[in-house]
């Protein structure tokens, strides 16, 4: 089943989309601010004979010649972590600050929480949840590596989550990004669409909606929830966003990105959605030679 | 006085006249061991809240809430109390460990590889036995890499098997 053809109405450059599909990821690490510089990384890489180039759009964002960044000075030390590049994106949207209490809904395995840790300086109360248990290990250990000293990692899930026992009573700001049918991860995982279905969609974006729902919630008005997917199904993501938009007080904020993006679409199989999902962010592999992304930003309202 | 109970994070008291739980240390006495044992400035951890879970494992946590706090984790894993050689974790060692003076045992590259690896060396040393903090030179400066115990002429890796590389 060619999953991907069902984008053909939406995607301008369709075979330059598909093309991008078939290659592979260039090897990309984020820096650990919390850590390091990304000046003194390079210096790090560049002595071990590794060639790095950085990205325009994130300073922190480095293409490393290497397959094994792993096995390397800067990620023993907790320097760097490996991230796909459009990854680093949704935690550069939200930009939290130093001392707020921020909700990250799924953090699991721990890139973009350990992400919006350092933007928040490590100080804070960051609240790191995903209700997979087998995954919490790995979130755990990349926190740790990492040096993150302002997050509460939690276990509970994330549709009906509370602040109960935590010490806290809401949330300046959340992140949700959701668990979703992946497709836009084809390039690091050529198998990510066999057990496609659009059944598994139906199930997924009822937990999406549920959990964006409770992150607005528990987010105080005047507060911003960065929704993400690594998918293109509309109905995993401008579907959510209508479905929240007219369930819980938000709107959509729009997003200004350095890196080149889609509006998001109001139209989908005969469905139509609030006219300001356009405001959320379509980013397709042949755009940044990425993975693809989906991004949009709310803002609580009273 | 009460129980430690290891199943929620419970903050320490700010000093042992004000403890409550049986055996727990207090924020004053951690702040101590990290200056006199590592030269750590006291002021390294202003902001810091130190926390127990489970038996003797404390927590540095970079914000400051209500306790009892049930979570998974609650900030960084930071040292091991309640046995008598009070120990500091690798994570610790990195994030806090640029900070020390004292007790720090500098290597070079084969032997701070070696360390990596997690293989014991026999090293010189003038100094105390006991936990050392590791450092080694890289990209123009030293930097904290783990913790080693150092006895009878031997630095002894500490640094755990799931962070050990063969660089």
């Amino acid at each position: 089943m060619d999953v991907l053809a069902r984008y053909e109405p939406i995607i301008e450059e369709y075979d330059a989309f598909r093309d991008a599909c078939e290659r592979p990821l260039p090897n990309v690490v984020r820096v650990n601010a919390i850590k390091a510089t990304p000046e003194r990384v390079v210096t790090a890489f560049e002595a071990a004979d590794i060639g790095v180039s950085r990205r325009d759009w994130h300073p922190g964002v480095l293409e490393v010649d290497t397959a094994k960044p792993g096995n390397t000075w800067p990620y023993a030390h907790g320097w760097i972590h490996g991230q796909e590049e459009v990854s680093a994106l949704p935690a550069t949207v939200l930009d939290p600050d130093p001392g707020e209490r921020v909700l990250d809904a799924c953090a699991a395995p721990g890139s973009k929480a350990s992400q919006l840790a350092a933007l928040m300086d490590d100080t804070g109360t960051l609240v790191a949840n995903d209700d997979n248990l087998g995954r919490l290990s790995a979130l755990r250990s990349n926190c740790d590596r990492l040096g993150v000293t302002c997050a509460a990692v939690t276990n509970r899930d994330g549709r009906d989550f509370s602040t109960d026992r935590l010490g806290i009573d809401g949330f300046d700001a959340a992140l949700v990004d959701a668990p979703c049918s992946c497709e836009g991860t084809i390039r690091k995982n050529p198998d990510a669409l066999d057990n496609w279905s659009e059944g598994y969609l139906s199930h997924v974006a009822g937990t999406q909606k549920g959990i964006l729902k409770r992150a607005v919630e528990l987010t105080d008005p005047g507060g911003e929830v960065v929704y993400s997917t690594c998918t293109f199904a509309p109905e995993e993501n401008e579907a959510v966003l209508d479905h929240v938009l007219s369930e819980a007080d938000c709107e959509l904020r729009p997003i200004e990105l350095s890196l080149d993006s889609a509006p998001g679409v109001t139209e989908w199989q005969g469905e139509t959605y609030d006219p300001s999902v356009e405001r959320a962010r379509r980013i397709y592999p042949h755009h940044n030679d990425t993975g693809g992304f989906f991004c949009a930003k709310l803002e609580v309202v009273a | 006085m009460r129980e430690n109970d290891g199943s929620r994070f419970g903050k320490v008291p700010p000093t042992a006249a004000e403890r409550d739980v049986d055996g727990r240390p207090s924020r004053a006495e951690i702040i101590e061991w990290w200056t006199e044992r590592f030269g750590v400035a006291p002021e390294t951890f202003a902001g810091f809240t130190f926390w127990e879970k489970g038996a003797g494992k404390i927590w540095a946590f970079h914000d400051d809430v209500p306790s009892p706090v049930e979570a998974e984790s609650l900030g960084l894993a930071v040292m091991r109390v309640r046995q008598e050689h009070w120990k500091p974790t690798t994570d610790a060692a990195q994030r806090f460990g640029a900070a020390a003076t004292e007790n720090v045992i500098h290597l070079d590259e084969p032997d701070a590889r070696a360390f990596l690896a997690g293989e014991d060396r026999e090293i010189d040393w003038d100094g105390d036995w006991g936990y050392l903090l590791v450092t080694h030179d890289i990209a123009g400066a030293s930097e904290p890499i783990g913790v080693g115990l150092y006895l009878h002429g031997e630095l002894r890796s500490r640094v755990p098997k799931g962070r050990q590389r063969t660089l």
